[in-house]
């Protein structure tokens, strides 16, 4: 199951030069560009690794893109993201947030009943990755 | 629920930086992305014309136009006074870029070269400005993505502990991608009189960077002549990865007037007859002097003036005029130190 997250999820992948794009327009905006990545796709789960720190004071997507790079080259069976954090007084959030490189296969998410109390019952989504510990998760075949 | 695979694009391929956006989609290009600088790619983006036949001819002057050099390098003349051998590097570099794209309309490779730079010269000769303007030059030439400016020192290169270099050097040279870093007095970096100085690596990581990133940005290194000669000696590996070593000329006494008489007319103020020939032989005067520093002696004795013609006019009260305010005499300009101590010590004996 695709994972749709962020901005532009629902459209196909990005190419490597439609990120570049959307990356320099985030820098021209102001927005301080971060690189992060995960392999727990729960989508409450906003809060992933950090790739090295936030990249501020850059010009030029170049700079962020060998980020991108470095890090979807490192986890390859992971979820990167491209964040832009706005830091103007008042807003001070992320801008836009999109996935750049996704696993190969996504085995998506179950849905959990649990019974409660007085036969309620309570629905929690279960990501069928999550089984597996984390690092061994999206393993490609093989490996 | 069943597991079902999305749509996968196939691969992650990552153009070389520099190269341009390969697969770059014609609405995303249109919504505000800068078309890509390096020349390699160029003349899909301005227009520079269609593809040629071997057989076709071209007319330069009119290719120099459409790609507007002439005006470029005609305002480089009008700003700076003198500099020859930086203005000839420059006209050379955009001659270059148009040769370029004309080759690249044949069919021919047309790679972008190294533009790494080190200027070199007395104190006050321009060197900084010139730097300044260069990332603004080079990115109009199309060399350059950004053209911003970020300057360096030791301070912001080199760490303070083991480890702390290699992220600080890096987090400089991210900033700079896209435009000019300039390190200025590079030969702080290196001190060879002591061996646990973390200046070495600031350097490797530099040369690295240089070499991985040269489409990308554009080092420039300045600083004085005899020093940076020392610093280029103990590093091999930087004197061949700079491909420009441009000597900045002292300027003559001619360049220098004009470049008082510029400050001057930039600040409004005008001088009278008498006024610019006092200030001619203050020049002749002050070159002679020791810690002479070109240009930068010029700025602080025009502001020196500004100082005297207000202290004049103040002095004399009464009523002023917009003239009055305008006008520096020969007595603001025969009011310096340098002519009392000359005439108390003849010129000859200065030397």
């Amino acid at each position: 199951m695709r994972i749709t997250q962020g901005t532009f999820s629902y459209l196909p992948d990005l190419e490597a030069g439609e990120i570049r794009a959307q990356v320099q327009y985030a820098i021209d905006q102001g927005w301080a560009v971060a690189v992060e990545f995960t392999d727990d796709p729960h989508p409450r789960n906003s809060l992933w690794e950090m790739w090295g720190l936030p990249m501020f004071e850059i010009a030029d997507a170049s700079a962020a893109m060998h980020e991108v790079t470095a890090c979807i080259r490192a986890w390859p069976d992971h979820y990167v993201r491209v964040t832009a954090y706005d830091a103007t007084l008042g807003r001070q959030t992320t801008a836009l947030s999109f996935i750049v490189s996704r696993p190969e296969h996504e085995p998506g998410f179950r849905l959990d009943r649990q019974e409660t109390a007085d036969r309620r019952i309570r629905y929690t989504l279960h990501a069928y990755a999550t089984d597996q510990p984390s690092g061994e998760r999206y393993r490609r075949e093989g490996r | 629920m069943t597991a079902t695979a999305g749509p996968k694009a196939p691969g992650f391929a990552m153009p070389r930086p520099g190269h341009g956006p390969a697969g770059l989609a014609a609405p995303l290009r249109a919504a505000g992305a800068r078309p890509d600088g390096p020349a390699s790619d160029a003349p899909a983006g301005d227009g520079a014309g269609r593809p040629l036949a071997a057989d076709e001819l071209v007319d330069l002057d009119e290719a120099g136009r459409a790609l507007q050099v002439s005006g470029l390098l005609e305002r480089l003349d009008a700003e700076f006074v003198g500099l020859a051998p930086v203005k000839d590097r420059v006209r050379e570099i955009a001659a270059l870029l148009l040769i370029d794209r004309l080759r690249a309309r044949y069919a021919l490779s047309s790679a972008r070269p190294s533009l790494h730079m080190c200027f070199t010269g007395s104190p006050g000769t321009g060197k900084t400005t010139m730097a300044l303007r260069m990332g603004e030059l080079l990115r109009e030439l199309g060399y350059l993505r950004q053209g911003q400016l970020v300057t360096a020192t030791r301070d912001d290169l080199v760490g303070q502990y083991v480890g702390h270099t290699a992220p600080k050097t890096k987090d400089v040279l991210r900033r700079a991608i896209g435009g000019v870093l300039l390190i200025d007095e590079a030969y702080y970096l290196y001190r060879p009189e002591n061996e646990r100085d973390y200046g070495q690596e600031a350097i490797e990581i530099l040369l690295q960077f240089m070499e991985a990133h040269r489409d990308d940005l554009v080092v420039i290194l300045a600083g004085y002549r005899d020093k940076m000669e020392v610093f280029f000696r103990s590093n091999p590996g930087m004197a061949s990865r700079i491909g420009h070593h441009i000597d900045f000329p002292d300027f003559s006494s001619g360049e220098l007037i004009r470049i008082a008489e510029r400050l001057l007319e930039q600040e409004d103020y005008r001088l009278t007859p008498p006024a610019a020939e006092a200030l001619a032989e203050y020049i002749g005067l002050r070159m002679r002097q020791p810690r002479f520093s070109n240009a930068r002696s010029i700025r602080n004795a025009v502001d020196r003036l500004r100082l005297r013609q207000a202290g004049r006019l103040v002095a004399a009260g009464g009523r002023v005029g917009r003239a009055d305010l305008v006008e520096i005499t020969a007595a603001d300009v025969r009011g310096s130190r340098v002519f009392s101590d000359s005439a108390a010590r003849p010129p000859d004996h200065m030397a």
